[in-house]
């Protein structure tokens, strides 16, 4: 695709919510595979809910959810992600160039979330099957209540990594400030190592020793009713 | 919810463009606080007067409550009506009179603040209107804060928006709920500390002016809030040339920061940030939970 056949749009002319219902009354087999959104400015929403397998390309810092319950697009943005970017995608590839604010991927059930920088707290909340890749940092109580899916950070993780866990992996290569209630370091096999690396491979992130990480998960001890939990 | 707002002047040159950079940015932010709005301003101000921020009913003669006071005390005093707020400036030394004669000559007048360069001003109303009723764009001065109410803990009233003050040429916009802020009060009233509302905020406000009364620097006092106060808050804080942030250690109220050597911004969303000049090559970050973030002006 050709870069002069791009869909150009500027919200700074054009409303949020016509550029939201272009994107969204698009066929699969539309021949607009290629969007560009310039101006987002800060706004909230933008790019949600889109079902088809086109590229949408915003430049500049977007406000909450954007790209939210993704399925099969792939959206870049050239800037930073407010709260909830990419909450609940379904599948395609969310890609962030610069940090994300809170609840990056919230409960995203596939498909990939790629942060360039740092996610602040709660990255992965409930995640339900998404493989979300930082290549900065994570706040704290990143994947709280995690179900499915990976957890990937190249730098250090904040307070409570993995806070009632029920499953989903982690893999954090630098330091866990702590780790929340029933989470807990696992062993890193070369099983785990050859599925980092694919995955690893697959969000284009090359030269990283698979080695480095340290690998979390579910302790299982809260998935059933234990009366000495009682207060 | 609620919105809050801050702008920290680096550079004297866009001094004059301080109120104008304000308004737009709670202007975008009347969405999170529809309900009441409001702003302190560091303006111009000179050593040995000090600024009583009043408040009346729409239509009071300012001019006329000066020169009544003015008769009372026996020495100038000088007003400025802006919509139901009115600025009296008094020699710094008649600060305790002025505000006893406030009592008698004009006790429909409400104290709102003093400072020797803070003026205060908060209505009840959309944002962006109430902003325009006082001419926030055509103030000036060096640093400001403002917020966007969406009322949780107490009544919709003017008394009841923010900024709050305290003590002179502090104040404070609040984005959160405190939950022991009933205890915090009778600890604070046991000290002789006045509260005129059941507004948790309010409670910050005197918590932090305690704290300085007591020798603590801005940034003690803030860091002090982290063990003393406790439930959601982002706090932005104002005095005469200092600016401050703080967010607790959940950090469940956003925040965002920009940075040029022009200026530091804060903004609970970035789209209110996206007019301040040169914002695009802006340092922009999210503060950190649990940690104190500090400006101060160099004397």
């Amino acid at each position: 695709m050709s870069a002069d056949r791009a869909e150009i749009v500027d919200l700074a002319t054009t409303p949020l919510r016509q550029l939201n219902q272009a994107l969204h009354q698009l066929r699969p087999d539309t021949n607009q595979t290629l969007w560009r959104i310039a101006n987002p400015r800060g706004r909230h929403s933008v790019a949600v809910g889109v079902d088809v397998p086109v590229t949408i390309e915003i430049d500049g810092h977007v406000g909450y959810y954007c790209a939210g319950m993704n399925k099969q697009a792939t959206v870049t943005v050239n800037g930073n992600a407010g709260v909830g970017v990419a909450e609940n995608i379904m599948s395609g590839t969310v890609h962030v160039k610069g940090d994300a604010s809170q609840s990056a991927g919230a409960s995203g059930c596939g498909g990939t979330l790629i942060i360039d920088g740092n996610a602040s707290a709660r990255c992965g909340i409930s995640m339900k099957g998404v493989d979300i890749i930082v290549k900065g940092s994570v706040g704290h109580m990143s994947a709280f209540m995690a179900q499915a899916g990976s957890l990937i950070v190249l730098g250090d993780a904040g307070e409570s990594l993995g806070d009632s866990i029920y499953e989903a992996r982690l893999y954090i290569r630098g330091a866990v400030q702590s780790l929340g209630a029933d989470c807990i370091e696992k062993p890193m096999t070369a099983h785990h190592k050859a599925k980092l690396a694919k995955k690893l491979a697959v969000a284009g992130v090359a030269g990283v020793d698979v080695g480095a990480f340290r690998r979390y998960g579910s302790a299982r001890r809260l998935y059933h009713f234990h009366v000495d939990n009682v207060y | 919810m609620c919105g809050i707002v801050g702008l920290f002047l680096k550079d004297s040159k866009l001094e004059p463009e301080l109120g104008r950079l304000m308004a737009e940015m709670l202007g975008v932010l009347c969405d999170r606080g529809p309900d009441s709005a409001g702003f302190a301003v560091f303006g111009p101000g000179s050593t040995g007067t000090v600024k009583l921020t009043v408040r009346g009913e729409e239509g009071t003669d300012f001019q006329e409550v000066a020169r009544r006071l003015s008769e009372t005390l026996g020495t100038g005093i000088s007003a400025i009506g802006r919509h139901t707020h009115g600025i009296l400036t008094v020699p710094a030394t008649r600060e305790a009179e002025l505000k006893a004669a406030l009592r008698t000559v004009a006790p429909e007048l409400a104290l709102v603040g003093a400072g020797k360069r803070m003026e205060l001003y908060k209505e009840v109303g959309r944002p962006d209107l109430v902003a325009g009723k006082f001419g926030l764009d055509r103030m000036t001065g060096t640093h400001g804060i403002g917020h966007t109410r969406m009322a949780t803990e107490s009544a919709v009233t003017t008394d009841g928006a923010h900024p709050f003050s305290t003590g002179l040429d502090q104040c404070l916009v609040h984005n959160g709920s405190l939950s022991n802020h009933n205890a915090v009060r009778r600890d604070l009233r046991r000290d002789g500390f006045d509260f005129a509302t059941d507004n948790d905020s309010e409670v910050a406000a005197g918590y932090l002016t305690a704290r300085m009364h007591k020798g603590a620097s801005l940034r003690q006092a803030l860091t002090d809030a982290l063990t003393d106060l406790d439930g959601f808050y982002t706090f932005v804080v104002g005095t005469e040339s200092g600016f401050g942030v703080l967010r607790d250690p959940i950090a469940c109220k956003p925040a965002v920061m920009a940075e040029t050597d022009r200026y530091v911004a804060f903004g609970s969303e970035y789209r209110a940030l996206v007019g301040l000049p040169g914002i695009e090559a802006a340092k922009i970050w999210e503060p950190e939970p649990a940690t104190v973030y500090f400006w101060e002006r160099p004397n």
